[in-house]
């Protein structure tokens, strides 16, 4: 299995907003927290979006638009990550993507 | 087969931007919950409603739709639906739910004002101006759509010389506190919650305790707005004591409603488990958002009493009085209400 890593894509993501899944330290504090029990929510997500694994995030698209926002993750979150708003930049950006 | 999550975003998108909602309805359905309260159009202090409980029978119809088409080949023609949907305002055609089901959630509003007038508080209206504010496209990424529509509500606050506005939703606190100061340059209105008003105009003692009810804490109140201990202060002083569940005040569970417009079936999973442990305290629950109302209510079926907070607040402040109800739940936990006196004196 081949991914491509892709720097321009965290950096179109800082372009949209204040993107910090850098702050991330995978500890899975969020995942365990999710309501929706999703396995690539919030964690891998946001290491596919810091690494620009475009191709993940593209896959992942109905993971990142299922996600309700709630902030369960983000309150639990011991780096202080801004995960729902991380979230809500990698839709932006996906839906520019897919519109195209 | 899901609909194409671009077509659906990009449909609410479109709504927003021409008609001023994500789900544009008539405005004499967003607009009947003030009919015969006397309200002054515009003023300084405003009651914005943000057509939210408004919206719900509306949003119920759609959220049904799109299951019963999910499956079919009609799910394909997401694409065509957006493209006609922006010639002709195909919710308006599909979702008409009856004056029974919108009377329901009518209610709240009203209730509200009512609850509002006891205290002493002076308010106006925007009527057909009081425009959703915009919190599912935004949470959706469709920010350029959201914050032209921001600039819009902005303008209307500014014609009708709003500095001050009082809001019932979670939702539209939110969009109109925390979110418009970042999208509107000069943005400078002053945002408070109804349960934060009354709770601040509250005086005397609460009431001895006739009732319990569990506590559902909106995930935005609690985790982005800081609204906790109003709900809780209000209803104390209305005679209920206020259960907490497991997961409660900042460690609130999600209802699962923000994502029914893309996924019915996921909401109704966390929704389900939200009612296990609301369950496990009580048997009446109360909510302060039209989405954990209508998500949990529909989970709990006659299981779980679930009522908003406006209707166990009216029905104390004028125990006599018939308030206007929103929609019973199939089982109504037995709550007897005493007459309070939070407002007198205010």
């Amino acid at each position: 299995m081949t991914a491509t890593v892709s720097p321009q894509v965290a950096d179109a993501l800082r372009t949209l907003g204040p993107f910090d899944p850098e702050v991330c330290m995978s500890c899975g504090t969020c995942t365990a927290t999710c309501p929706l029990g999703i396995d690539v929510l919030p964690r891998r997500v946001l290491r596919d979006a810091a690494l620009g694994l475009e191709d993940h995030l593209l896959a992942e698209a109905e993971a990142i638009f299922s996600c309700l926002l709630c902030r369960a993750c983000e309150s639990a979150c011991p780096a202080g990550v801004h995960i729902s708003e991380d979230i809500r930049l990698l839709r932006r950006y996906l839906l520019r993507k897919e519109a195209r | 087969m899901r609909l194409s999550t671009v077509d659906v975003v990009g449909i609410l998108a479109d709504n927003l931007e021409r008609r001023g909602s994500v789900l544009p309805i008539p405005a004499r359905a967003a607009t009947g919950w003030a009919r015969g309260l006397a309200l002054p159009r515009g003023g300084p202090r405003v009651l914005y409603t943000g057509a939210m409980y408004q919206l719900i029978p509306y949003i119920e119809r759609v959220v049904r739709l799109e299951q019963r088409i999910a499956d079919t080949p009609l799910a394909r023609l997401s694409g065509l639906a957006r493209r006609v949907n922006r010639v002709v305002n195909a919710i308006g055609l599909v979702a008409r739910p009856s004056a029974a089901e919108r009377r329901d959630y009518d209610a709240v509003p009203a209730n509200v004002a009512r609850l509002l007038q006891r205290a002493g508080v002076e308010f106006g209206s925007l009527y057909e101006d009081d425009l959703y504010a915009g919190a599912l496209a935004y949470d959706l990424g469709a920010d350029e759509v959201v914050a032209a529509h921001a600039r819009r509500v902005a303008r209307i606050f500014e014609r009708y010389g709003v500095r001050e506005v009082i809001t019932i939703d979670p939702h539209t606190t939110t969009m109109l506190r925390s979110i418009y100061p970042r999208l509107v340059p000069g943005y400078d209105v002053s945002v408070r919650t109804y349960l934060e008003v009354l709770a601040a105009a509250a005086t005397g003692s609460p009431r001895a305790v006739e009732n319990e009810v569990v506590i559902h804490d909106s995930c935005v109140f609690a985790r982005a707005e800081g609204v906790l201990e109003a709900p809780r202060e209000l209803l104390a002083a209305a005679g209920l004591r206020v259960l907490e569940p497991v997961h409660s005040r900042a460690r609130t569970w999600c209802c699962g409603g923000p994502v029914e417009s893309l996924d019915a079936d996921k909401a109704a999973q966390v929704a389900a488990a939200r009612v296990a442990q609301l369950r496990e305290v009580g048997t009446a629950c109360v909510t302060m958002c039209p989405l954990c109302l209508i998500n949990l209510r529909k989970a709990a079926g006659d299981t779980l009493s679930v009522r908003d907070i406006s209707e166990y607040l009216i029905g104390a402040a004028q125990p006599d009085a018939s308030p206007e109800r929103p929609p019973q739940p199939a089982r109504s936990a037995t709550v007897r209400l005493a007459s309070s006196e939070m407002r007198e004196g205010s």
